[in-house]
Parts: structure tokens; sequence; C-alpha cells
């Protein structure tokens, strides 16, 4: 149910971006869902659709694109995805993940030289690519 | 790309009547224990309260309150566990018993998301420990919670006295409410060095806290760490700035 809260997060910063450029109505919402994060999609999209109910963003058209997480450790450069090394998390270390995606570093190191310090190259969280709206411009 | 998360962080802290960022420049000059004292003097006066404990390299305001095995509820959001009456958020739900090696813009980002998710409903104070110094932590507590009033820590030592004076400088410079100083550990042959640097730099000067042999044994035992002299000198300390002439 953490996806609501997230969910919410978008709906205010749509708002706010269409109301500040004076529109009407927004048309299209383009959000990026970074795989780190492991949003359960349909309960995301479940909130969205209700959040949205009586507000200029009601018929905005969601469109999702999926990101992979690939990380990069500092330390040796190795680059590995996300996919690679997801099975081998247990449940309570994967749910720590969803809810605070840099917790990664508790309980994965680089496959390579054991290093906790890597980054994520993308893939981390839920970002909002782009939105149209009808009417406005300043 | 837009980052969705930092437009609600406002509406996350809208229902909070006050938030005091405890903050100090030096490491183990007592913010930890300060900050859940704090939150254990304002909760045992009926107050609501909630404890956010913002170090991510050493979160230990758990160790002070003596508790484990919880978990935040998930609830559109989700939601901090309640104890001693104390809604308490910390990092140690999500990273355990392991080390959290984190380079900066991770920093921001993990109290970003904390900041985003975390619901704290209605409350009278908010607490929140910091770490030691000016990284992250601090700037998105300055960023991000424009109304927060500091509450800075220091002891006697000058390695102490020197560095606080940086985040007073800084406090000052993003012009953010400084409540005052809190000396802590005071000793009887440095009495009056911390009340001395709080003056100079302009902020009001809050009180002594003596070094108490017996409060190591009060860790993790709320019952224990009411009774001892710290946490009585603090109280007077809270009465004085928080209870009377309550503003808010």
């Amino acid at each position: 149910m953490h996806e609501w809260a997230l969910a919410e997060a978008v709906l205010t910063t749509v708002l706010d971006i269409a109301a500040k450029e004076n529109a009407e109505k927004v048309l299209e919402i383009n959000i990026v869902m970074g795989e780190l994060q492991q949003i359960d999609m349909e309960t995301f999209k479940f909130a969205l659709e209700n959040l949205v109910k009586g507000t200029i963003a009601e018929n905005a058209r969601i469109v999702f694109e999926t990101e992979k997480a690939v990380l990069k450790c500092n330390v040796c450069g190795y680059e590995w995805s996300f996919g690679e090394i997801i099975e081998k998390l247990d449940e309570e270390a994967r749910e720590a993940i969803h809810f605070i995606p840099e917790v990664f570093h508790a309980y994965i190191a680089c496959p390579v030289c054991g290093s906790r310090d890597f980054d994520v190259v993308r893939g981390r969280g839920v970002y909002i690519k782009s939105i149209k709206v009808l009417g406005g411009g300043k | 790309m837009i980052d969705p998360r930092e437009k609600i962080i406002k509406e996350r802290f809208r229902n909070i009547k006050r938030i005091v960022s405890v903050a100090a420049g030096k490491g183990g000059v007592g913010k930890t224990l300060i900050a859940t004292s704090l939150a254990l003097a304002l909760s045992r006066r009926k107050y609501k309260v909630g404890l956010f404990d913002l170090d991510f390299y050493g979160p230990s305001c758990h160790v002070v309150l003596g508790v484990k095995d919880i978990f935040p509820k998930e609830e559109k959001g989700i939601i901090p566990p309640t104890v001693y009456d104390i809604s308490l958020m910390s990092i140690i739900f999500f990273a355990k018993e392991e080390p959290l090696p984190l380079r900066g813009k991770e920093v921001s980002d993990a109290i970003i998301e904390l900041m985003a998710i975390t619901r704290w409903g209605s409350l009278d104070f908010l607490i929140i420990d910091l770490p030691p110094g000016i990284g992250e932590e601090t700037l998105e507590v300055i960023r991000f919670l424009r109304d927060s009033e500091f509450l800075l820590i220091t002891t006697p030592s000058k390695l102490s006295l020197e560095v606080v004076q940086r985040l007073i400088k800084l406090l000052k410079s993003t012009n953010v409410n400084i409540l005052g100083l809190i000396e802590n550990m005071a000793m009887n042959n440095y009495m009056g060095v911390s009340k001395k640097l709080a003056n100079k730099n302009g902020i009001q000067f809050l009180g002594s806290i003596r070094f108490d042999k017996e409060i190591e044994p009060a860790i993790g035992n709320p019952e224990k760490l009411v009774s001892t002299q710290f946490f009585t000198e603090l109280e007077k300390i809270v009465e004085r700035i928080f209870l009377t002439n309550q503003s808010h």
C-alpha cells in the first residue's frame, strides 16, 4: 500500500505543474518506474486512477515505462543488473528495498569484488518523464 | 525527469505543530540521548510526539528506547510504530543491523523517500535526531522543513565548541530558527565556556546538563532513564523552552 503514497506524490506534482502552466486539463502523464523499487503496478495504477477523480487530470492517459535497474561498483567498476541478483534476496530485504531503495547497500555487495560501495546508474524509483496539458501556456 | 516525491513532503508534515531538530558540530556530545529524552519528556506530559532518527550511519534512538523487532505499518504510505507513546521513524526498520554505506546523493534520496512516504498524522512535536555536522541530513531538513527549529548541543570541550560555531554560522545564514545551545556533560572546572560561546554567536544559552555517571546503565531502559540526574536537568530546560509560553 506504500504505492498509494507514491501515486499521491505523482498526482500532487502533476497538478502543481499544470497549475503553473495555467492548464485546463491534463491529457497525458508519462511515468517511469524504476525496477529497483519493485512497485506493484496494479496497486499503483489503481491508486492513481482513484486519486485523479475530481481533478483536472481525471481523464488523462497514463503511460508507464519500466526502467531496468543497473548498478555499478565504485571500487572495481563492474556493472550488473538488479535482475541478476533479485532472486538471491530474501523477502525481508526485498521489502526494505521496496520502501527505501538505498538500503540496497545493506543487503547487496558487488558480485566481483564484494564492495558495498556502488551506484545505481538507472532504474531507482518513480519519475515523471513528461505531462501533456490542454490550454495554458504563460 | 521530475522527481514526484518532493512536492508531497509539505503535505506529510502539515499537521505537525512544532519540528525541533537536535544538531551538533561534533559527534559524541549527546544528541541522540537528548533528542530521545526530549521526546520522552514531552510525551510524558501528554503531548503527541514523533521522533525521526535521521542518522543513517549510526541510527540509535531505538537503542536509547530499548526497542527491537518493530516495523512501521503500511497504510497508503508507512505509519511509524509507537513506543512509549512516541511515533518512531528510523532507517533501522529497513537496514536492520547491517552497515549502510551511502554516498551524498543517496543520503538525500533516502531522506526524501522517508519524508515522502511517512505519515506522521497530527503531532504536537516532531523531534529530529540529526547526525553531527552540516552534511545532507542537515541540509535536507533546512531545505524541506523550513519551520524546523534547531536545538544545538555542545560539550565544554574545545573540540565541540570550535565546530558548533560553524553549524551556527550555517544556520544563521539560512535564516532558520535557532532555539539555542544546550551544554551537555558540563564539568565544574569549565563552567561558563558554552554560555560565552552562545553569547558571542548571538544565540540563546539554554542551560547546562552535568556529566552523569549513571546514564550508561539507563540507556535502553526509559523507565530508568527518566529518573536520572541527566533527565531531571534536561526536563528543567524543556520546561523553560517548550512548556512556558507555548506559542504554537
